[in-house]
């Protein structure tokens, strides 16, 4: 018999997609950038509410030791955070998958754990954890926790009945059944809940830096903006959503990587 | 078909016990799906089940399975005496292929949910067999829907129980690949004691060696009818369209609309 192999379709020679990929970022950026401008001009602002594109590159290349030595502080705190929430949410989830009576207790916390306003948590985790990282870490590490918690438990809770029938139909044990079907049924949901969770690290970090601390951007930009240093303040901001958006790329890169099995329809418009 | 595909002279390892399931009942929600229900698999037969869709087919050789859970009751006995549990192999409407493994990992997947080492030269065999040697390193999204089939049915032999339990196995198939499954099946499982359930009276008279109707509700089993022959039953030939109309009768048709 002929084996019906299913090959992407190229409606675009691949040469012209790959230039458009590349292209496409840019155009978004300067675009962005020319907006700023025309915003600058079209108001009339004055530096020190709105600082031109120019401005702030030449705050960013004047000052870069200063902003890379804070910048280095946010992004440990926020990586450090990330694969703390996730790991804490990892292990949260699967004893709440496996056992019922974790799950009726875990759950009602988990969702009164949501109900707290992060923001005002900052003070106290800077109280008890002090000024430095340990702070930042945990309160990224606590908006992560439950984007990761919420969907690897609904992925661990949807596996496919059918596959969990034919593993006992082998005999499998409980173990293997979670650690053969379950758990990788699960991972693309996880895999969203990690990315959300990319986004979301960032603004953690930030928020316990500017509650206490005496490093980071979240620190430079509070002190940028006391001192009216406006050009330093949005200096940190593209700073951050550089950084946000290179993590948030190379980690959905190696998520895909990892699930190369997940179904993807998006894949062929790249 | 290949023309590698040839019935084997003898079965290997024929299956040489009964099962007899006796006073057997299932209820969903305090309604009965069947109750004081008798059914006996012989030794090494091909047993078809029909019956109209919700009827309980399923629920049926679930039961068999050991998968029904719930308001369950009746004895499944062996004659052997020795218990039915661990001894059956399921095969299900859905390929049930893990897609994060490949075609061939997907064959020895009961070797490694019982944490025992696969035998990686007999599921290339059975892969070959079912036709799918060129395709063991795939996964299943790559795969047509008669060969993920194909797959699930390697998988099932790769199992080696005396006992086979199929649930719809063919019907998501077009007729063509149906056909070739079906004739597939019936060789590749001669020997075996099989409980096969269908919806397609011509396939239950194609491979059943005893084809029993399961209707009503709750629902009862009627008597069994036996095509003669080996199978895979050539099937237009007149005694056999005569017991399609026979079972079309059962199944509740008018005798018109059944009429060969």
């Amino acid at each position: 018999m002929t084996h019906q192999i299913n090959h992407q379709t190229k409606s675009k020679p691949l040469s012209e997609r790959r230039w458009l990929m590349l292209a496409r970022p840019l155009i978004i950026v300067v675009a962005l950038i020319a907006t700023w401008q025309v915003l600058v001009i079209v108001t009339g602002a004055p530096k020190y509410m709105l600082p031109t594109p120019a401005d702030v590159w030449t705050t960013l290349i004047a000052r870069h030791d200063v902003l890379f030595d804070h910048a280095q502080y946010t992004i440990a705190e926020t990586v450090i955070g990330l694969f703390a929430g996730a790991a804490l949410g990892t292990l949260a989830a699967i004893p709440m998958a496996l056992f019922s009576p974790v799950r009726f207790w875990l759950m009602p916390i988990l969702l009164v754990s949501q109900a707290i306003p992060f923001f005002a948590l900052a003070p106290l985790l800077v109280l008890w954890l002090g000024f430095g990282l340990a702070s930042k870490i945990a309160m990224a590490a606590l908006i992560i926790f439950f984007p990761v918690t919420v969907a690897f438990f609904d992925g661990l809770s949807r596996t496919e009945t059918g596959w969990l029938d034919l593993g006992r139909t082998m005999g499998a044990s409980r173990w293997r059944l979670l650690t053969h079907i379950r758990l990788p049924a699960a991972l693309p949901a996880f895999a969203s809940g990690f990315r959300v969770a990319t986004a979301v690290a960032p603004i953690g970090a930030v928020i316990g830096e500017w509650v206490g601390s005496s490093h980071g951007l979240g620190y430079l930009m509070l002190h940028a903006n006391a001192r009216v240093q406006i050009d330093m303040v949005f200096a940190c901001l593209l700073i951050l959503c550089a950084f946000s958006i290179t993590q948030y790329f190379i980690v959905d890169r190696v998520l895909r990587a990892a699930l190369p099995w997940q179904p993807d329809s998006l894949k062929p418009a790249q | 078909m290949r023309s590698t595909e040839q019935a084997p002279p003898t079965a290997q390892n024929p299956t040489k016990f009964d099962i007899a399931l006796r006073g057997g009942r299932v209820a969903f929600n305090a309604t009965d799906i069947f109750h004081d229900l008798d059914l006996t698999l012989q030794a090494g037969s091909f047993t078809c089940l029909l019956g109209p869709s919700g009827v309980g087919k399923s629920t049926l050789l679930r039961y068999f399975a050991g998968l029904v859970e719930g308001d369950v009751s009746g004895t499944i006995t062996c004659s052997d005496n020795i218990p039915l549990a661990g001894r059956v192999a399921y095969m299900a409407q859905q390929d049930l292929l893990l897609p994060w493994r490949t075609v061939h990992e997907n064959v020895v997947l009961g070797a490694v949910l019982r944490g025992e080492k696969p035998k990686h030269d007999k599921a290339s065999h059975l892969l070959s067999e079912v036709g799918l040697a060129d395709a063991a390193h795939l996964r299943p999204a790559e795969l047509s829907g008669g060969m993920k089939q194909r797959a699930a049915l390697a998988r099932t032999l790769m199992e080696d129980r005396p006992v086979v339990l199929m649930d719809e196995p063919f019907s998501a198939l077009d007729p063509l690949n149906r056909l070739r499954l079906q004739e597939l099946a019936a060789r590749v499982l001669r020997g075996k004691t099989v409980l096969l359930v269908t919806h397609d009276p011509l396939e239950a008279l194609r491979l059943g060696d005893r084809v029993h109707v399961l209707s009503g509700s709750p629902a009862r089993l009627q008597d069994a009818i036996t095509p003669k022959g080996q199978s895979p039953r050539n099937i237009a030939v007149p005694d056999i369209l005569a017991q399609q109309a026979e079972l079309l009768g059962q199944l509740g048709a008018e005798p018109s609309e059944g009429a060969a």
